[in-house]
């Protein structure tokens, strides 16, 4: 194959990967102009017999080819994926949550890669996840409650916070931040002292046992390291290099943890990734779960109609359910719309806002018992009467 | 995209502007490189089945809820 031909390929419209085979696969070979225009034709005619028809109720396939394989799917699996200890919703729970597209899966999780300098060790990948897990103050000393003198005690341990990489005199300054951000009607005083690394909470109301309790349950748990979302991080290696796994998501404070590879972390919570990296972004997650949910279940369904179905819910450059709220609540015509759910409210909203119903769609034709514009229904027969004679 | 561009789309597939799907202009990839309402943004995704695809978006106000 010759410049030449190698250039007729590229000003083809045919999709990219064709074009590609065909220059890899015509590479080395010996082929003359003859040979190669009848090459084209064939590809050409394959190509057409591939694509979809006109009119052809794509929408309905689709329906069909996941919903038949969805009744085969285990309708509880609350199983560990695997993935050390984490638990993730999986089957049709998850089908269906990314479908309806919740705001907040039941068990967001996060696979957070870290670049080179870090990824391929162990303790440096390590320090990256003490920067993401949530740590709440008791892990790094003892908290005890001084009744005579109604204060709160924490005694830091300072190898626990060395080993964290965490000084003490950042923990000062977010553990009684936190608690106020959390609880501020509650005054209190801090006292810290650097050198014992002790800091003392002495509460405004001095009379009450029960406040100072509070206190003192408040600041057990602050969260003095980490991101508050994340739960739990684990460290797992695989293919050499080390990754880290976590319960709860929050792409954006992760993203700004050093060491992470923003290009390759995923989340599971598709309206974070929507969010946070725009619509498109998480179009690609809706393909993503959904195609490796149905194919953690040995079910094939071919990706165009997941496709299909992603493209509908960011059609309007936000995540849609679909389902009343979303997709099936947006259709023009009332009757398909009273066909899906809560039939009497939209009958009477409809009424009430005097909406015409042009019988265009599938659903309305076949409730008002005519043919459907679609198949041999779309067909119409006018007879001309031009030399008929009998 | 331009507007020749657009007018070119458009005629191709025979619809009107309102027609395309859509993005917000608030939307983080449409911030990164700086589209107006009213644009038409080309996107080339990787796609699982033709390697490389073109898909397109009108650039609308997020509307307040």
């Amino acid at each position: 194959m010759n410049n030449d031909m190698e250039q007729r390929i590229d000003t083809l419209v045919l999709p990219y990967r064709t074009r590609e085979d065909l220059k890899a696969i015509l590479h080395e070979r010996d082929i003359t102009d003859e040979e190669f225009d009848q090459i084209l034709a064939m590809v050409f005619s394959e190509y057409e017999k591939s694509r979809i028809e006109p009119c052809e109720a794509v929408g309905v396939v689709a329906a069909q080819s996941i919903g038949e394989p969805g009744t085969q799917m285990t309708m509880r699996t609350f199983h560990y994926a695997g993935v050390a200890e984490i638990n993730v919703t999986l089957g049709l729970p998850r089908l269906i949550e990314i479908m309806d597209a919740r705001r907040e899966p039941s068990t967001p999780t996060m696979a957070v890669y870290l670049l080179d300098e870090w990824t391929f060790n162990r303790d440096r990948a390590r320090e990256v996840s003490w920067q993401i897990e949530a740590a709440p103050l008791h892990e790094f000393g003892d908290i005890t409650i001084d009744m005579e003198n109604m204060q709160v005690l924490v005694l830091l341990n300072k190898s626990v916070c060395d080993r964290r990489k965490i000084t003490v005199d950042e923990i000062f300054e977010t553990a009684p931040r936190k608690i106020r951000e959390k609880r501020h009607f509650r005054d209190f005083d801090v006292e810290g002292d650097p050198k014992k690394a002790t800091i003392t909470f002495i509460p405004k109301n001095r009379e009450s046992y029960q406040n100072l309790f509070q206190l003192a349950e408040h600041v057990r748990n602050v969260i003095v390291q980490g991101i508050d979302d994340i739960e739990r991080v684990v460290v797992r290696k695989e293919g050499g290099e080390y990754i880290l796994y976590t319960e709860g998501s929050n792409l954006k404070d992760v993203f700004e943890v050093e060491g992470v590879d923003t290009a390759r972390t995923r989340s599971n919570n598709i309206s974070e990734i929507a969010d946070v990296l725009g619509i498109e972004a998480g179009r690609n997650a809706i393909i993503q779960e959904a195609l490796s949910t149905l194919n953690e279940q040995g079910i094939g369904v071919d990706v165009r109609h997941i496709m299909l179905v992603a493209d509908m819910m960011c059609m309007d450059g936000e995540v849609k359910q679909i389902g009343r709220h979303g997709i099936a609540g947006e259709k023009e015509s009332v009757l398909s719309r009273a066909a899906f759910e809560v039939t009497v409210n939209h009958l009477l909203d409809a009424a009430i806002a005097n909406e015409v119903d042009e019988l265009n769609g599938v659903t309305e034709n076949v409730i008002v018992g005519q043919p459907i514009q679609l198949g041999t229904g779309d067909v119409k027969l006018i007879a001309k009467p031009i030399n008929l004679k009998i | 995209m331009d507007e020749e561009e657009v007018a070119d789309l458009l005629a191709t597939y025979h619809i009107s502007l309102e027609q395309l799907p859509k993005v917000y202009h608030d939307d983080p990839a449409v911030r990164a490189i700086g589209g107006d309402v009213g644009n038409v943004i080309r996107i080339t995704r990787d796609s699982r089945t033709a390697g490389r695809a073109e898909a397109y978006r009108l650039v609308m106000k997020r509307p307040k809820k």
